[in-house]
């Protein structure tokens, strides 16, 4: 009995490992093959596919994540409200926002938001791509497939993910104004500048570094979980499944430790 | 002269269970090469050894010369370019239009004009017959017709090696009937060496210069097909005679349902 637990202890253990080495693996190559992705000196037919991907992955997510992170900014000031105001500190509503946003809600939602559009898009169409042998087929056109599928869209989410989380943070902190504004008569002007005064540089870009991570785990996990299938249809709907919840995890774990180390260091 | 493609010793198996007990074959330059077999017998495993999906866990792939197990990824490359490959289902690219699918390989590989791939592309979509279906969806073609896309584009790169994976699959007699004209058309124009999986027994007898026999992962026959018409040996008999095997665990379904009546555990 004893050794039985051992032994599914180990065998999950050396799956978990197995799988962090594939995406290790996949990872190299696809920074390998980003150089060729590149416009100028990359090839051409890459960045076309990239900018296609990038229109998938930012401009079609544009409503998504401004309804979502509008409706997070609202939620965002409305509790903040209801606690600052029994202590007549409604102007510090304002710093809850800019900095929630900038520094957390921002790029976390838009990451959330991009798993569950493109994480899990990437997933099925890389595994029907397998289902249907068309990746065999790109590799005896002596063609790689972490080049012609993965790299543009890896490109593309490494692009896409800061533009989309700059407006997130625009939406969900304009959110905050119209409910200062309405709440309690603070003229937009007003709200906007202390928007500036409490908004500090530092928070911005870690915000941008957090989402050019959350990016990679997105497109990794989701190209990785598509190159995995075998079998059927079927398989393509569990890959794609796998893929949002998978991405989703390792995005909430990586904004913990990317939150401590900026914690720690920004520490005075 | 080197054969175009060498087999030697090539044992495969997945999770322990041998998939390829120590094949040896070689495929001489110009010939069509038939490998039958039935359902589980390795012949599409064997087809992923030869162009080089997969590395062999023990022996070697030899393509004209270059042993695949042991290649660097620019002579893998190479060995790949030379190779045209015919997917079962067509492998065509749903994305893109039947004419982008087939000048795929050109815009990748060569630095042609556009004005001259285009111009190839629908001399090689011609040749199959799809002159007019360049501008059409894979979506929009039949299944015969997605199958010559799928060898217009496996010709794109003029290979040396031209290989078919099941083509006959899931076509009526007719159609199927004209893909294996357009075989034998090929390779009297081109000179190819022309490699086959099937099961189809009437299109392996009308293609094949040789034919390879495989059974649970081992060869037990290689020959010109009047060699395989005339084999004595049982298991090429059933297979060309259609026997059917004693359906296995026949003697276990009557236990099983016997102690079912019986009430007894299952």
């Amino acid at each position: 009995m004893i050794a039985s637990a051992i032994e599914r202890v180990g065998g999950a253990t050396l799956r978990y490992v197995e799988y962090v080495g594939g995406l290790a693996i996949q990872l190299k190559a696809s920074i390998a093959a980003l150089t060729r992705t590149l416009p100028l000196i990359g090839n051409r037919n890459r960045w076309k596919s990239a900018i296609q991907q990038m229109l998938a992955i930012g401009v079609d997510a544009f409503p998504m994540v401004g309804i979502m992170a509008v409706c997070a900014g609202f939620i965002l000031a409305m509790q903040g409200a209801s606690e600052l105001r029994r202590f007549g500190a409604m102007q510090f509503v304002v710093d809850l926002v800019t900095i929630g946003f900038t520094r957390e809600l921002g790029p976390l939602l838009t990451a959330i938001a991009v798993s569950g559009r493109s994480g899990s898009a990437f997933s099925a169409e890389i595994g029907s791509m397998v289902v249907t042998e068309e990746i065999d087929a790109l590799k005896t056109m002596a063609l790689d497939p972490v080049e012609f599928v993965l790299a543009p869209k890896f490109l593309a989410a490494l692009l896409a993910l800061p533009c989309l989380t700059i407006i997130s943070n625009a939406c969900g902190i304009l959110a905050g104004g119209v409910f200062m504004r309405f709440s309690t008569d603070m003229a937009f002007s007003i709200y906007l500048s202390d928007v500036a005064h409490s908004m500090v540089l530092r928070d911005v870009v870690t915000g941008l570094v957090k989402s050019v991570a959350f990016a990679t785990i997105i497109v990794q996990v989701g190209c990785l979980e598509g190159f995995r299938v075998r079998g059927g249809p079927d398989a393509v709907g569990r890959s794609a499944t796998a893929a949002v919840v998978k991405s989703t995890f390792l995005v909430i774990l990586a904004d913990v430790g990317f939150t401590a180390i900026f914690y720690l260091t920004g520490a005075k | 002269m080197t054969p175009a493609i060498s087999v030697r010793d090539v044992a495969v198996s997945y999770n322990g269970l041998p998939v390829l007990n120590g094949i040896n074959l070689e495929i001489r330059r110009g010939e069509t090469m038939v490998l039958l077999g039935g359902s589980g017998s390795g012949k599409s495993t064997l087809l992923r050894q030869i162009i080089g999906l997969e590395r062999p866990q023990s022996g070697h792939v030899l393509v004209n010369g270059v042993d695949l197990a042991n290649s660097s990824p620019g002579e893998l490359k190479k060995v790949r370019r030379s190779i045209g490959v015919a997917f079962q289902n067509a492998a065509l690219f749903n994305s893109m239009s039947v004419e982008d699918n087939v000048a795929l390989p050109l815009h990748e590989h060569t630095q042609l004009a556009e004005s001259t791939i285009r111009l190839m592309t629908w001399m090689k979509l011609a040749v199959v017959g799809l002159g007019g279906s360049g501008k059409l969806s894979p979506r929009e073609l039949s299944g015969g017709m997605k199958k010559r896309a799928a060898v217009a584009r496996a010709l794109s790169l003029d290979p040396e090696i031209l290989v078919f994976d099941e083509p006959s699959a899931g076509l009526d007699p007719i159609v199927a009937a004209e893909l294996d004209e357009l075989i034998l058309g090929l390779k009297r124009a081109f000179n190819m060496t022309v490699v086959v999986v099937t099961h189809e027994m009437a299109s392996a007898f009308r293609i094949a210069d040789r034919m390879a026999m495989l059974y649970k992962g081992s060869l037990i026959a290689v020959g010109t097909k009047e060699e395989l018409q005339n084999s004595s040996h049982p298991r090429i008999r059933q297979f060309l005679d259609r026997v059917p095997d004693p359906i296995a665990g026949a003697s276990g379904i009557d236990e099983y349902f016997r102690r079912y009546l019986e009430g007894g555990s299952l």
